[in-house]
């Protein structure tokens, strides 16, 4: 997959919800759709993200064909020691992207 | 004559894609049941924000937040989604760990027809509240190449 | 209704042009949900492959990164904004598109990017985005002025089985209903665009081709000269607006 977009604070305060914004490339093919020859167009989608800090998990979200292509996750988290936060998505292809966010907590 | 001028562009520009079944409000109200454990959850405490008229099914902005009333100590753990028209109905389901802030999600769903978009959502006690938003499509998620 | 639409249409066009309207981009007509991506860069999707094109900037392919010879990528302000552009060497209209192309492979010693692939929709939105918020300035003059009028002569032309010609949807009839959404003006300001119909990026020649197929009329070679004049035309067309690259449309 290619890299998404992150839009993660790099500093919080201790206790403070932070909001965490994501943006990844990915088709979402439905499995609905047929092709110029008629055959089915096999399901392709992320569907898992998982966000941890820490190894404790933050938020996480089981998806369907249903969400848009290029899938835009807006959650929060909030924090009482600095750790660095772990973005993971897994597509129906066992494709996997995981990005990593160290965040301070002044 | 216009009516039919414009069904001609449209379609000449649909790839339509026919399905067997599609999601029903009864078996939205089954799977609503199933995550209440049997129950019907109450009207209330979960917000679900999605546009009434739908300019474009492909990528319609959904929010989902705590509603009004909600006492001090209620932990949310899950929200689950469901669409009564889409060709399936479940549409995503988050879940809150004890890391997430102040709950609140934000994404873009498809849409495919006019229909009823439900939010449920179950605190840690146990008990389960529902929102839901009945919406008009003006253009269903379709293709032009 | 449609018949003494086109007869009026027909008078029209006999006596005198339409009464100079307000130009409208297409972000007007779109409606609030389009708009607030359009608004939002972290919400735009469009982002995604700017940021591919960004690698693909700094990156070098068997010799020369874009960057080797351009430096940062601000330094292409202004650029997007006017093109197409007359290319006097080659006596043709280039687009930005093309020109990327022409620098990669007689320039870079890189092979050209595919039509329509991830590397080169992203390294095209990148640049145009340099000139986001720049009016629309194309040099429509001399030979530039003559190709411009072959591409305006194109849009006038009625053509395809439904005989329709981009003017009568995009000059007479923008503003009405098609389909649930509004018939822009059809300023291409904001390519390229990512588009929820294609649930993906696209080039202005993705969105002519839909709708020359879409009226069943042959649609336009991408390296079509005509196809470059008719992008020359329509940026001459959009003088006023700004560049939106890259834009959010349904």
């Amino acid at each position: 997959m290619a890299r998404p977009l992150l839009n993660v604070p790099r500093e919080v305060k201790a206790g403070q919800s932070f909001e965490v914004r994501i943006l990844i490339q990915h088709a979402m093919e439905t499995g609905f759709r047929r092709d110029a020859m008629g055959a089915v167009v096999p399901r392709d989608i992320i569907h898992r993200f998982e966000c941890t800090v820490e190894g404790e998990e933050v938020f996480s979200a089981t998806l369907h064909p249903a969400v848009s292509a290029n899938p835009y996750l807006v959650f929060t988290a909030r924090l009482e020691r600095s750790g660095t936060m772990v973005l993971r998505w897994v597509d129906d292809a066992g494709v996997t992207a995981e990005e990593r966010v160290a965040i301070r907590v002044a | 004559m216009l009516a039919r001028r414009s069904f001609v562009l449209m379609a000449a520009a649909c790839v339509v894609v026919p399905h067997a079944a599609g999601a029903t409000p009864e078996e939205v109200r089954a799977l609503i049941r199933a995550v209440a454990g049997g129950a019907v959850p109450k009207l209330g405490r979960v917000k679900l924000e999605v546009p009434q008229l739908v300019e474009n099914g492909n990528a319609v902005a959904m929010g989902l937040t705590l509603g009004e009333g909600v006492p001090a100590g209620a932990v949310l753990t899950d929200i689950h989604v469901f669409a009564d028209g889409n060709p399936r109905p479940d549409v995503a389901h988050f879940r809150f760990g004890p890391r997430a802030g102040v709950p609140k999600v934000t994404t873009r769903i498809r849409l495919s027809t006019s229909q009823t978009v439900h939010a449920v959502a179950v605190f840690a006690d146990g008990s389960c509240w529902q929102d839901s938003v009945s919406l008009i499509v003006a253009i269903s998620a379709c293709l032009d190449d | 209704m449609w018949r003494s639409a086109a007869l009026a249409l027909a008078v029209g066009l006999a006596v005198v042009p339409a009464a100079a309207e307000e130009k409208r981009s297409g972000y007007d007509d779109a409606g609030p949900q389009v708009r607030a991506m359009q608004d939002d860069d972290m919400a735009n999707p469009a982002f995604l492959w700017v940021q591919q094109g960004a690698a693909l900037w700094e990156r070098r392919e068997a010799g020369r990164s874009c960057a080797d010879c351009h430096g940062a990528v601000e330094a292409m302000r202004g650029v997007a904004a006017r093109h197409p552009a007359f290319d006097a060497a080659r006596g043709r209209v280039v687009t930005l598109e093309q020109q990327v192309n022409l620098c990669r492979t007689e320039r870079q010693g890189a092979a050209a990017l595919a039509a329509e692939s991830d590397a080169l929709l992203g390294v095209v939105a990148l640049v145009g985005l340099q000139s986001r918020g720049l009016p629309v300035d194309v040099d429509v003059s001399g030979p530039a002025g003559e190709a411009a009028a072959r591409g305006e002569a194109f849009f006038h032309l009625r053509q395809g089985q439904l005989n329709l010609s981009c003017a009568q949807c995009h000059d007479r009839l923008a503003g009405q209903s098609l389909a649930g959404s509004r018939i822009p003006q059809g300023h291409a300001n904001a390519y390229p665009i990512y588009r929820l119909e294609w649930q993906g990026m696209g080039s202005l020649h993705r969105r002519l081709r839909a709708c020359l197929v879409g009226v069943r009329a042959e649609p336009l070679g991408r390296d079509d000269a005509l196809l470059a004049e008719l992008e020359l035309f329509l940026a001459s067309r959009a003088k006023g607006l700004h560049v939106e690259t890259p834009g959010v449309r349904p």
